[in-house]
């Protein structure tokens, strides 16, 4: 099921969450809303659910307007971050109330039903739990049998709220991979919304990056990863470094001197210089951006070094191998081998 | 020391189990203290008097209890006590949820006010209570006139030309003071606030997620209401239920002032025992308190077993 999102703004009171937001999602696509708190993501994907009605603008659901129906109507799975499972009944019952709720003339028989939500459970791999209450399973366990509910009634897309926010990282890793096949196999258009950028760009076919109300890039991981359009999505997304440099010449200088790299375009004035301290390569001579070590530690596989350049108190840092010679000397010059300049605002 | 750690204590993965004991750690001590002060305070306040009570009516023969017992007169005082405050109670619970409700989901100019006066019939002497309320529900009252013979509803009932003969000749007249109705009515009154101060936390803590996730599965509200939110009030709706029917059971004050108190029609029991009392018959009036002491702890005992059973099922809250 196709799902657009026609310029659709949502106000609280006034204070607008969603700025005219548009937003195509595409059948069978498996779709991440990422963004800091307070980006408008959760709005989004409530007002796509018919949670929440919005201010203006409307939501499609293939080439009918969903926009002026219910919940109810919508027929969405959604999942939220804290379960929200019923813990007055079972595994079983939670799984089935989507289909025991239909009214009588398209619900199916009861050996049906049951048939249909152990199927499920087998999905989730918790054959064998049915007859628990909530209360007595994990919060991973807890967090499959939500999606198991939200599968249920076949819904025409699956809306997940931050779906393993409250899950500690051994068991959000392993969910993640289970969600994204359990999405293979069934092919439901899957919408999720995250804060987590490495669940994002692992998880998502496409991720849209939001901030402030708005859709700053949509585009596959790589894409955002490697060719951000924004500052915000560069330094939102991945590590990054950055500095102020001045463009003349068709060139980048830093302090009056021309680090080596080219400019974007025919633009000229002062602008930001965004690159991934990984992405850079040490030079010995030639121009490039040269400065003093002024702080040095190992993390993990790598070295990160804090350099001052050109007596800017704004220390940038790069990574090298953690052996790499260089980490031992008081002074490095490097060039960033992809970069990313923007005007500044 | 001699008979120390034994058995399965001496599994260091098991320290717990180093024995039974009345207290478990704590860094707050004062076990000793607390338990004597609790015991202390409930025999001098609780259990010496019921007794007291039971070993004066032990000294009564035992066909005189019998007899005391099975009079009709007593009978109908019991039935007329349990029954109504078990009406009233029911009643409370019911309104006392959509009264908790509108505090808890609902913002509303004055509702803190509103709030407050849920409070009341904690605070009011039962006796101004039911003068108040036998005023207002008196033939002759505000609200009693509109159902009296030829009030307001007697005239509309009349008028409907629409109704099948019968019914129309079926005399619309109620009167609620001095009937078991009134005494309904004081006792929802006096039972109020324990039904609504049980169920308002209860509905705070309530996450509205479980409403939205019913409703993407396509639950209506009904269904909603029946099997969601319902289920999780189930034992702050029971503890209400228990309190303000064991209130109830236990008034006095505002009764007498609205049940005219006709034997065998509108007496209770708490009444017939003054009547004894004022008698001289302190073994009847023993007996009949006693009674009653056993029917209500009898049902509270039950409530409370199906509290328990209730809490399993539905989760602590």
């Amino acid at each position: 099921m196709d799902i657009r999102v026609d310029t659709v703004r949502k106000e609280f009171s006034h204070y607008p969450a969603l700025n005219d937001v548009s937003l195509d999602i595409r059948s069978s696509e498996l779709i991440a809303l990422l963004g800091p708190s307070g980006s408008g993501k959760t709005t989004l994907l409530r007002l796509i659910a018919g949670l929440e009605m919005p201010t203006a603008g409307r939501i499609f659901f293939g080439d009918e307007d969903a926009s002026s129906k219910t919940v109810q109507e919508r027929n969405v799975g959604f999942v939220f971050q804290a379960y929200a499972l019923f813990r007055n009944m079972t595994v079983l019952d939670n799984i089935s109330f989507g289909l025991k709720v239909r009214p009588r003339s398209t619900r199916p028989p009861k050996a049906e039903i049951r048939r249909r939500a152990m199927e499920l459970l087998d999905l989730v791999q918790l054959s064998g739990l049915e007859k628990r209450f909530p209360q007595q399973l994990s919060g991973g366990q807890r967090q499959r049998v939500a999606l198991a509910r939200a599968l249920a009634i076949e819904p025409r897309v699956l809306l997940l709220d931050e779906p393993f926010g409250a899950l500690d990282a051994q068991v959000r890793k392993e969910l993640r991979k289970w969600l994204r096949e359990i999405h293979d196999r069934t092919g439901h258009t899957t919408v999720f919304v995250t804060h987590d950028q490495e669940e994002a760009l692992e998880l998502a076919d496409r991720l849209v990056v939001m901030s402030q109300g708005k859709i700053e890039q949509v585009g596959t991981p790589d894409d955002v990863y490697d060719r951000p359009n924004s500052p915000f999505v560069f330094s939102f997304i991945g590590e990054s470094s950055s500095m102020p440099v001045t463009v003349e010449n068709h060139e980048l200088w830093v302090g009056g001197r021309a680090i080596g790299l080219p400019a974007p375009n025919d633009a000229v004035g002062e602008a930001n210089l965004f690159f991934r301290p990984h992405d850079v390569e040490l030079v010995e001579d030639g121009a490039a951006l040269a400065g003093v070590v002024a702080a040095s530690r190992r993390v993990g596989g790598t070295r990160r070094v804090e350099l001052e350049i050109g007596g800017n108190p704004n220390r940038v840092e790069i990574d090298l191998p953690f052996d790499h010679p260089a980490g031992e000397k008081t002074r490095i010059a490097f060039r960033p081998k992809r970069w990313r300049v923007f005007p500044q605002a | 020391m001699a008979g120390a750690p034994r058995g399965a204590s001496r599994n260091p993965s098991h320290p717990a189990r180093a024995g039974w004991s009345f207290v478990k750690p704590s860094v707050i001590p004062g076990f000793g203290l607390t338990f004597g002060y609790t015991i202390l305070y409930l025999s001098l306040i609780v259990l010496i008097p019921i007794a007291g009570l039971f070993l004066k009516a032990a000294t009564t023969p035992l066909e005189q209890i019998i007899k005391i017992a099975t009079s009709p007169r007593t009978l109908k005082a019991l039935e007329v006590s349990f029954g109504s405050s078990l009406i009233a109670a029911l009643v409370n619970v019911v309104f006392g949820i959509i009264v908790a409700w509108v505090l808890v989901r609902y913002k509303f100019p004055g509702r803190r006010l509103l709030d407050a006066i849920v409070d009341l019939p904690f605070a009011l002497p039962t006796a101004v209570a039911g003068i108040a309320l036998s005023t207002l529900y008196a033939p002759k009252g505000w609200v009693g006139s509109l159902f009296s013979d030829k009030g307001p509803l007697w005239q509309w009932w009349h008028g409907q030309t629409w109704l099948p003969f019968g019914l129309s000749e079926f005399s619309l007249n109620f009167k609620i003071a001095y009937t078991p109705t009134g005494i309904v009515i004081a006792l929802i009154f006096i039972g109020l606030p324990f039904v609504v101060r049980t169920v308002q936390p209860v509905l705070e803590e309530f996450e509205q997620e479980l409403e939205e996730a019913a409703a993407t599965l396509g639950a209506n509200r009904w269904q909603t209401i029946t099997s969601v939110i319902l289920p999780r009030l189930t034992p702050a709706l029971l503890t209400g239920f228990a309190l303000a029917f064991a209130r109830a059971v236990g008034e006095y004050g505002s009764v007498i002032f609205i049940a005219g108190n006709l034997p065998n029609i509108s007496e209770i029991a708490p009444v017939l025992i003054v009547i004894k009392l004022e008698e001289f018959d302190q073994a009847g009036a023993a007996v009949i308190a006693g009674i009653m002491l056993v029917i209500a702890f009898v049902m509270l005992l039950v409530i409370n077993l199906i509290q328990a059973w209730a809490r399993r099922r539905f989760g602590n809250v």
